[in-house]
């Protein structure tokens, strides 16, 4: 299905790189007559490698040198090496940072628990309906994002069936008591802005599932039983291992745009939702804080990157043993 | 209860779906609505209003026509350096290739607030007006990776043996890749511009970093319409897009059958 694969093609060996789940596969390089022209990759590459390095790799070095130097808008900037600017950063927002990666990591548990069936069913169980789901979840991608979570705005608001029948099930009351949200509301709480981050970044989970679950050979999971494995052993044993890659996949295209986005917490969200994107967004361009701005933007940088690079070591490791 | 545990994935798999289409349904549905005040979160009365006048609202048409174009030009930018990008990689030996694959790696998995915020202090020390050239530049950026993703995919999947016939036909390099490989790569080229062009139309994050007063998009006019009520002329325009999304998806697949026939 070509209109589908560059989604699900993102669990591809190579594309992650740095997923130690099976050495890169490469198309086999023709390899005696284009030997002579070997200029000809490199001037492929070069127009779109040096847009990467000039908006996407330079920008990282020039934020960097921004949260290290001292001024105003008004006078403009001095580099003056300010490390003590990150010290201030944690103290003041550590709150805000914390948060980011509690309501990240629980979406990405939730998106994991609700994508995988769903994966499952489209790769091993959908027949001719394949196509169909796999449009239905792919479709609302293209839809603009704010639309569909302002759409939760009216599906959680107090007059809908759902608040009330929560109400009715003391599904309101529970919710309170484990502090997700702070009255009889379903609105404007941590349950809402963890509802709203699973919600709009769960395709991102599915496809890379997908790929992985439609890859399994059903025979194996026959063979299984053959063996008298029960239904949960047979799905610990063969399904689970053999899925690994596309979980890493998905688990990652999930957290990282989660971690990041701010769009949910606010919309959805009350004053004790923040997230750190939303704090990077208004000391950037209405407080016009930019050293603490751009600090706090690095400091979400490398705290992303370290998660991830140990996910992977941790997830590679354990998928050897 | 037996017919139920075996359909169990079944039942939990329809469930997570219309957890996902449930937003979409009411997208469309409160299209129809003529709210009793200026938020449209309540269903009122039906009304056709807004559809018969989409542009009814200020300045929503000249927003939407902004994000019109610069996805469009933002799309083909990027499917023209990504697919580059995608042939050598997947055509070619070279050094570099781990590093060119990090570096097309790490603009999808650095979050946008990142990403927007760095070319901020880049165009700050450059003195880069922000604006639709801005915008632009920020697109291009972040959809190249994807187009290169979904292009890379495609060419893998091609027979490098039909390449090496055209040449022993006769055929000179320029004609192999005119007549053979870009025709064979066109579906994933066409998949990567389609991704990239969604991509830069939904973006909010990357785009207030970039943008200025007089370079608001949809996004950003919806953003902004979210403080003071959104207009529902803003739900036609999301039924319409989910719509021809729809109508987009479908049609790939269709096109993509045929063309598989034919082919065996």
């Amino acid at each position: 299905m070509p209109a589908l694969s560059w989604w699900t093609n993102v669990a591809e060996p190579g594309v992650l790189p740095s997923a130690p789940t099976r050495a890169p596969q490469e198309a086999p390089p023709l390899a005696e007559p284009r030997r002579r022209r070997n200029w000809v990759p490199y001037a492929l590459l070069l127009p779109g490698l040096l847009w990467l390095v000039v908006f996407f790799v330079l920008p990282m070095i020039t934020l960097g040198s921004q949260s290290l130097q001292e001024g105003n808008v008004d006078d403009g900037y001095v580099f003056t090496g300010n490390v003590g600017i990150y010290v201030e950063a944690f103290k003041q927002y550590w709150p805000q940072m914390v948060r980011s990666i509690i309501y990240a990591g629980s979406a990405t548990v939730l998106a994991l628990l609700l994508g995988y069936p769903l994966a499952y069913f489209i790769a091993q169980k959908a027949g001719r309906w394949k196509n169909v789901v796999l449009v239905l979840v792919v479709a609302p991608f293209f839809t603009s994002f704010l639309i569909r979570t302002l759409a939760w705005r009216t599906i959680l608001s107090d007059d809908w069936f759902i608040t009330q029948w929560a109400r009715k099930l003391h599904i309101t009351d529970l919710l309170q008591a484990v502090g997700l949200t702070n009255n009889d509301s379903l609105l404007f709480s941590q349950f809402a802005v963890i509802m709203g981050l699973t919600y709009n970044f769960l395709p991102f989970m599915i496809l890379p599932l997908y790929t992985s679950l439609e890859r399994l050979d059903p025979r194996l999971l026959e063979a299984a039983g053959d063996l008298y494995a029960s239904p949960w052993q047979t799905f610990r044993k063969v399904t689970w291992p053999l899925s690994l890659p596309g979980v890493v996949a998905g688990t990652l295209l999930t957290f990282i745009p989660a971690a990041g986005d701010f769009i949910n917490a606010r919309l959805l969200g009350n004053t004790q939702t923040t997230m750190l994107g939303s704090v990077i967004d208004a000391q950037f361009l209405r407080v016009l804080d930019y050293p603490l701005a751009a600090a706090l933007s690095f400091i979400m940088l490398l705290t992303i990157v370290t998660m991830v690079t140990i996910y992977v070591r941790k997830a590679g490791t354990e998928e050897l043993l | 209860m037996g017919w139920i545990r075996r359909h169990l994935v079944a039942f939990a798999a329809l469930a997570v779906l219309v957890y996902m289409l449930v937003p979409n349904i009411v997208v469309a549905v409160f299209s129809f609505n003529e709210p009793k005040g200026k938020f449209n979160y309540n269903f009122n009365e039906f009304s056709t209003a807004a559809w018969t006048n989409p542009c009814g609202t200020q300045g929503i048409c000249e927003s939407l026509g902004l994000s019109l174009r610069i996805g469009v030009i933002a799309s083909i930018t990027a499917a023209v350096l990504g697919s580059m990008i995608a042939f050598a990689l997947g055509r070619y030996r070279f050094r570099g290739r781990s590093a060119t694959n990090l570096l097309i790696f790490m603009p999808m998995a650095t979050p946008e607030v990142v990403m927007g915020s760095s070319l901020l202090t880049l165009f700050l020390a450059l003195g880069v007006p922000s604006g639709e050239g801005a915008i632009l530049i920020a697109h291009i950026m972040f959809c190249v990776s994807f187009v290169v993703v979904a292009v890379k995919a495609r060419v893998a999947t091609l027979d490098p043996k039909l390449e090496e016939a055209a040449a022993d036909l006769g055929a000179n390099p320029t004609q192999t890749f005119l007549r053979v490989t870009l025709p064979l790569a066109a579906p994933g080229i066409a998949a990567g511009a389609l991704l990239a062009f969604s991509l830069s139309f939904d973006d909010y994050i990357i785009t207030n970093f970039n943008a200025s007063p007089s370079s608001i998009t949809f996004p950003m006019f919806v953003w902004g319409a979210t403080a003071r009520g959104v207009p529902v002329q803003v739900y036609v325009i999301g039924t319409v897009m989910f719509l021809l999304a729809l109508l987009f998806v479908v049609t790939g697949q269709v096109v993509g059958k045929r063309r598989n026939r034919q082919v065996a």
